[in-house]
């Protein structure tokens, strides 16, 4: 693996400190890193699996919306931030690899860093609940 | 490769009796091979350089780290500049919102410089940083770093040899607990494996939790950077300007004495000069 950039460095060391769920991409979309809050959510810890392709990540948590169907990859907040370069916000339901699903809420944004270049992505996202 | 130190100092230019051994001028590093002359930031240490280069010199490099006052305050000093048979190349980073030019001309302008940028007389031209580039028999690689604004680190190569220079460096903030793996380390990839690493030097192990963000680092981080990269010997540099020689050395002393490092650590002097080679 290539050394992230610093931008992407920092972004990694603030989600670590957060008890918001983070997971952060690169700029072809790889998954680089998710938080600890992350974990519980998807149903696995990092350490676990690592990174990812975005074909693996964006299919192994099953996104999906309110009817079952299956999101494809390109209407995914985080895929949306990467190839538009615009924050973007959703929620739909995953499968975490717990076996369980939950809804969720996503906001992604790209990370643009010195000289206007991408250098990934990174979503924050939470558990939407019932009031 | 020849390595020259014109100001190691950190922050603030700090002559004075305490600091004659180490020096009190800020960052500018000289590096030479053959005819081809490189300047690592243009601290106060640039102006004694710019009295020592040859007239029959035709062309200067100038690298800059960023673009905090300790590393370029000592641009409207350096004489050079005002030679019209003399090319300037100075590199540099740009910020998010303005241009390399525009930076440095905040600086060299009125109010706080009577000189302006275009009343220099030397054939100048500014270069934004690409991540690569050649200069003469140096292939130079620059890597933002961890420290606040928009900072680069250098690693310059030559068939000689490999040079690192981080002088504003931080990287335990983006690393905890540190150290911890390469990939995920400031600077890691500019500094793995060189054979002389110039690196941040500027607080003891009890001052920097009081000043974490601040874009610096502790010896004893220095040390297990140093160690992370493999580097072949690391030169200690940007000292900060409170710190006497005599404070600097036990310092010094106290860090080495916990992390035993395997490699030569020799303290970075001004008007002290070396040569790296593999």
């Amino acid at each position: 693996m290539a050394q992230p950039s610093i931008e992407v460095i920092l972004t990694r060391e603030l989600s670590s400190a957060l008890s918001t769920p983070v997971f952060l991409v690169d700029p072809k979309g790889n998954l680089l890193f998710y938080n600890e809050p992350a974990e519980s959510i998807l149903g696995c810890r990092f350490d676990e699996t690592g990174e990812m392709s975005v074909e693996v990540w964006a299919t192994m948590f099953v996104p999906s919306d309110v009817e079952g169907r299956p999101l494809p990859a390109e209407e995914l907040p985080l895929v949306i931030a990467l190839s538009e370069r615009r924050p973007a916000h959703s929620s739909f339901y995953i499968k975490g690899l717990d076996g369980t699903a939950r809804e969720i809420e996503v906001t992604a944004f790209p990370l643009i860093g010195h000289g206007a270049r991408l250098r990934g992505a990174v979503a924050f996202f939470w558990e939407r609940r019932e009031p | 490769m020849n390595v020259a130190f014109w100001g190691t100092r950190g922050s603030l230019a700090s002559p004075g009796p305490d600091t004659v051994r180490y020096g009190g001028n800020t960052s500018c590093v000289e590096v030479r091979s053959g005819e081809h002359l490189l300047i690592l930031d243009a601290g106060t240490g640039i102006r004694r350089l710019g009295q020592a280069i040859s007239p029959t010199q035709r062309r200067i490099d100038l690298l800059l780290t960023h673009l905090h006052m300790d590393h370029i305050q000592g641009l409207g000093f350096f004489a050079p500049l005002r030679r019209p048979d003399l090319e300037v190349h100075i590199w540099g980073p740009a910020s998010a919102t303005m241009t390399l030019a525009k930076r440095l001309s905040r600086y060299l302008s009125p109010p706080l410089f009577p000189v302006r940028v275009r009343d220099l007389e030397c054939a100048l031209e500014l270069h934004e940083l690409p991540t690569l580039c050649e200069i003469g028999p140096f292939r130079i690689r620059a890597r933002h770093i961890c420290h606040p604004g928009a900072t680069v680190g250098y690693r310059i190569e030559t068939d000689d040899g490999v040079l690192t220079y981080l002088p504003d460096h931080e990287p335990a903030l983006g690393a905890r607990p540190f150290p911890r793996e390469p990939t995920w380390t400031s600077g890691y990839d500019l500094a793995e494996g060189a054979d002389v690493l110039i690196h941040d030097a500027q607080y003891t192990r009890d001052e920097y939790p009081q000043r974490v963000g601040w874009g610096h680092s502790s010896l004893d981080d220095m040390l297990s950077f140093a160690r992370l990269a493999a580097v072949r010997r690391l030169v200690p540099f940007h000292y900060d300007p409170g710190r006497s020689d005599d404070a600097l050395d036990a310092a010094l002393a106290d860090a080495m004495g916990r992390a035993s490092p395997t490699f030569p650590v020799t303290p970075s002097r001004e008007g002290e000069s070396f040569v790296v080679e593999r």
